[in-house]
């Protein structure tokens, strides 16, 4: 929902922080989704996350959140995808060139990314976009990547 | 500017230890001369002999000619077809690549196609977006943005493999550019991506069409405060408006191009539009090349190519230098169709 989605932008230090708790709360988990399965959990976790983030992100379930570097303004809802900042074509008024009617989601993400607390992430370059996660849960992965790095820092 | 190792035309040049390109561009640009670049407007044919016409009309005048890759989402001939003619009798081509057609299986085979032609300068791009041009039913493809394309290309040239992993048994020599443009909004925010580009192994510039100099000074300004004019070399981008009218018309339809009220006031002002807007443009290439970081202008003539020789004459900025052509070079002069 486009208007979820400024009102995000503009309290991404708030989400930020739920989200680290969330983060928390979904690995101190760890030993129950291992217990069910994580192939077997992440559809139920997918259908919550789609719909939370696609009321406040309009989130296209990509898989590979990056919500955290951009100010809570999502780059999958830039018609050209754009990973690493604005294009030339943004209009004087700060939107759209594709859609003249919606904010550039960039300019949304350095409004965003000023309010928060990690918000340098923006200056990051970012690699090109991994299609194959397309429609996975990324709050699943950011677990089990997580703790497969435990794992093999321990072994 | 004479290069004594200049090859037969349509070989590459000795990559010089330092350089990263084969190629007469980054040449001109490391001795530290101020260059000219050019945009060819790629013909709606598939006649060579076009594109060598169009070609000719810079001979003498530019360091290097840009060839665009559907630009305004309009179809022409590809920028893969019009490098390939060109650098095969001789020609130093910037290579477009925009991102908007192709994804990265197509774009990493087209480089290697290029690079193995002679093409010594790869400028990633964006792209306009598909609505722009005369095709808004395409699909557009946006599988690389800007920024990870250049990384890929340096990838591809300093790793010698594919984005996958995969090696390579010749890396692609390429010196790498991209697009700027400071005359968009976020204005904070265009150094700072000017510089995520460069770290991602951009070398030169070519910015979007500067009719505001002196938003140009505070970009240049804000660019040299973070030392990037040393890191890569930037060159601004200007071209003649045609009249008044299409001056309005510009800035009113094409995104990304910004005519402050002034310019347009001029051209309304002058008796021979036409010649004023030609005026206008040698001005603003006076005033640019003594801005700090600068290293060159990029030409954007489009539909007045031929006015680009007068411009260049007439700024002066090239101080009697005359960039290579075919058959500058009596010794090297070989028949076009021998090769």
């Amino acid at each position: 929902m486009y208007a979820a989605r400024r009102w995000s932008v503009r309290h991404a230090r708030l989400l930020e922080s739920t989200y680290d708790l969330l983060e928390g709360f979904l690995n101190a988990l760890h030993p129950l989704w291992l217990k069910i399965g994580y192939d077997r959990v992440e559809k139920p976790i997918t259908f919550i996350e789609r719909n939370i983030k696609g009321f406040l992100f309009d989130c296209q379930m990509c898989g590979k959140c990056v919500l955290g570097d951009t100010g809570m303004s999502c780059p999958m809802n830039c018609p050209k995808q754009l990973q690493n900042g604005p294009c030339g074509g943004v209009l004087s008024d700060g939107n759209c060139e594709v859609k003249p009617d919606m904010r550039c989601v960039w300019v949304e993400a350095e409004i965003g990314s000023r309010l928060m607390r990690r918000g340098s992430g923006i200056e990051i370059a970012r690699p090109p976009v991994d299609h194959s996660k397309q429609g996975s849960s990324s709050w699943l992965r950011v677990v089990r990547e997580k703790r497969d790095r435990q794992f093999y820092a321990q072994s | 500017m004479h290069f004594e190792d200049e090859p037969v035309p349509g070989y590459s040049l000795p990559i010089l230890p330092g350089h990263f390109s084969p190629g007469r561009l980054e040449r001109v640009l490391r001795a530290g001369k101020f260059a000219v670049t050019a945009e060819i407007a790629p013909p709606d044919s598939a006649d060579a002999e076009d594109v060598y016409q169009r070609a000719k009309i810079f001979d003498g005048y530019v360091d290097a000619i840009n060839a665009t890759d559907g630009s305004g989402a309009n179809c022409h001939m590809s920028s893969v077809g019009v490098c390939s003619l060109l650098t095969r009798i001789g020609y130093a081509m910037v290579m477009q690549v925009s991102c908007r057609d192709r994804n990265r299986i197509a774009i990493q085979g087209d480089i290697l196609g290029a690079a193995a032609m002679g093409v010594s300068n790869i400028l990633c791009l964006t792209g306009d977006g598909v609505q722009a041009g005369d095709q808004p039913e395409a699909k557009p493809v946006f599988d690389l943005d800007a920024v990870s394309l250049a990384s890929t290309v340096r990838t591809m040239r300093d790793e010698s493999r594919f984005l996958s992993g995969r090696e390579l048994s010749y890396p692609p020599h390429v010196f790498i550019g991209a697009a700027a443009n400071p005359f968009a909004p976020p204005y904070d925010y265009r150094v700072p991506r000017l510089k995520k580009k460069i770290e991602a192994g951009v070398q030169f510039i070519q910015t979007q069409y500067c009719f505001d100099v002196n938003r140009l000074r505070e970009y240049m300004k804000q660019a040299c405060d973070l030392g990037l004019h040393e890191r890569a070399f930037i060159l601004v981008g200007v071209g003649p408006l045609a009249s008044a009218r299409a001056a309005a018309w510009i800035r009113d339809h094409v995104p990304g191009v910004h005519i402050p009220d002034e310019v347009i006031t001029r051209l309304k002002g002058a008796q021979k539009q036409k010649a004023e807007g030609i005026n206008l443009c040698i001005d603003l290439i006076q005033q640019i090349k003594d801005i700090e970081g600068v290293a060159g202008a990029h030409i954007m003539a489009y539909r007045q190519e031929e006015s680009v020789a007068e411009i260049v004459e007439q700024s002066g900025v090239l101080a009697g230098r005359i960039p290579w052509y075919p058959g500058r070079d009596q010794e090297t002069k070989v028949e076009k169709r021998a090769l």
